[in-house]
């Protein structure tokens, strides 16, 4: 049985073998309309979530499979002081795979250890979402035609920004990536990640705090949100949250062909205007998730078609 | 208990001087009820001082922590008075229960029935991470 928690749970060659089954799945949906039939996705979200949870039930239901589950932890018996654990042996009696955030981190290793159904962590706290980083490469690998040899900038929330992580933990096994981290200087990436993804693999990287300076040499921009959630204090959170507005006239600067992804939702650090831009790949990537994630409930559940 | 020399039971050698109490606790060295000698600060040839703790008795320690705490260590197994294995420690792989995550974010936080699991990260600098949220550790 295999479980993703973590990004680093596939090889490049299982992603890149997920990313052609979700392109086979968007060039011909028909053909896996029935590929989950009979099989029953939990989808247990701890924490709200919009777009994670809709997507995974989407997704499940397009392959002709049936959903339950809750959608927030007050519904849950984990208000009564549940274990995971616990939750998990329960829903692993009903449903065939599980998908699954919490606010706590490492919240779905742990339900790993118990479960007797696969486990997909759909994000645990400011951790890992390695869904997103799923989305994103199939995004970027739509945009781009490729996976490999760009210029990435990663700007806002690098610190507590989960899907940042894992996709510079993801992209670092691809070749020729340059990596740009642009954020406050309260809200760097993690030493951790950037020693394990990127120093000991001798990988290039730069750190600022300037996005204009550095937009220009970027292929691709990837923006997050200052998330509220992840303070203890407001007060930081009131002085960070606008550390970066992406407008029109900051892209004039931009190359033409860059790709702008977002892990969505956001609050302004994208200007709506920017929605008009062809080079706005954000919307698409809602939809890339969708087709991301069919292809990795069919993985884990041995389908085939 | 003669602390020159045991009959049978285990020498821990080349512990670095200071760090025989903290040994004590973490092996709970307290709960045995064979004599248990420890002599702090004795003169070593190649540490300048270092601790010793002998125990009168053949018990199964946990390597894994001994290796965590002092990789430097040396085991030495007596049997009817001789040395019969000497053995070198090392920095275990995956430490379980034996230190805590202190993320306050972490899920072992907050259910505190669950392993506290640790693997090795950096060999060279000592350094530990959370199984479950990945929080580095340092050892001090």
């Amino acid at each position: 049985m295999r479980n993703l928690i973590d990004i680093t749970d596939l090889s490049v060659e299982e992603i890149d073998a997920l990313i052609a089954t979700a392109e086979d799945i968007i060039a011909n949906p028909a053909r896996y309309s029935q590929a989950c039939a009979g099989k029953q996705l939990a989808t247990l979200f701890f924490e709200p979530s919009t777009r994670t949870r809709l997507s995974f039930e989407s997704a499940m239901l397009s392959l002709g499979g049936s959903v339950l589950g809750f959608s927030e932890a007050a519904s849950s018996s984990s208000a009564k002081g549940e274990t995971v654990g616990d939750t998990i042996h329960a829903v692993s009696c009903y449903a065939d795979i599980i998908a699954m955030r919490h606010p706590k981190e490492g919240a779905p290793y742990a339900a790993a250890q118990v479960a007797e159904v696969p486990i997909i962590n759909a994000g645990d706290g400011g951790h890992n979402h390695p869904t997103q980083t799923l989305t994103d490469l199939l995004t970027i690998h739509r945009e781009k035609g490729r996976l490999d040899n760009f210029t990435v900038g990663f700007c806002g929330d690098l610190k507590f920004g989960r899907t940042v992580h894992s996709l510079v933990n993801a992209l670092s096994r691809y070749e020729n990536i340059r990596f740009v981290l642009i954020s406050p200087l309260e809200l760097k990436l993690p030493r951790y990640v950037k020693e394990e993804a990127l120093k000991s693999k001798g990988i290039p990287y730069t750190q600022t705090t300037d996005l204009e300076s550095v937009l220009p040499q970027l292929d691709i921009l990837y923006m997050t949100r200052v998330q509220r959630e992840r303070f203890f204090n407001e007060e930081e959170y009131l002085r960070l949250k606008d550390s970066y507005v992406l407008t029109p006239e900051k892209l004039e600067k931009a190359k033409a062909d860059l790709s702008i992804l977002h892990p969505l939702p956001r609050v302004n650090e994208i200007d709506v205007a920017v929605d008009k831009d062809p080079r706005a790949a954000y919307w698409r990537q809602v939809k890339n998730g969708k087709m991301i994630r069919m292809a990795l409930i069919m993985k884990l559940l041995g389908v085939e078609v | 208990m003669n602390i020159d020399s045991i009959q049978n039971g285990v020498v821990l050698d080349h512990i670095q001087a200071g760090k025989s109490m903290e040994i004590y606790q973490y092996l709970h060295l307290d709960q045995l009820d064979c004599s248990v000698a420890i002599i702090k600060n004795a003169r070593s040839g190649h540490m300048e001082r270092k601790d010793i703790i002998k125990i009168d008795s053949p018990v199964d320690l946990d390597l894994d922590v001994l290796g965590y705490i002092d990789a430097n260590i040396t085991v030495n197994i007596i049997r009817d008075g001789k040395l019969v294995e000497k053995k070198h420690l090392a920095l275990p792989e995956k430490l379980v229960n034996v230190i805590r995550c202190k993320n306050p974010r972490c899920i072992t936080v907050s259910e505190s029935q669950l392993d506290a699991i640790f693997k090795l990260s950096n060999r060279a600098k000592h350094t530990y991470r959370c199984a479950y949220c990945d929080t580095e550790y340092r050892q001090k």
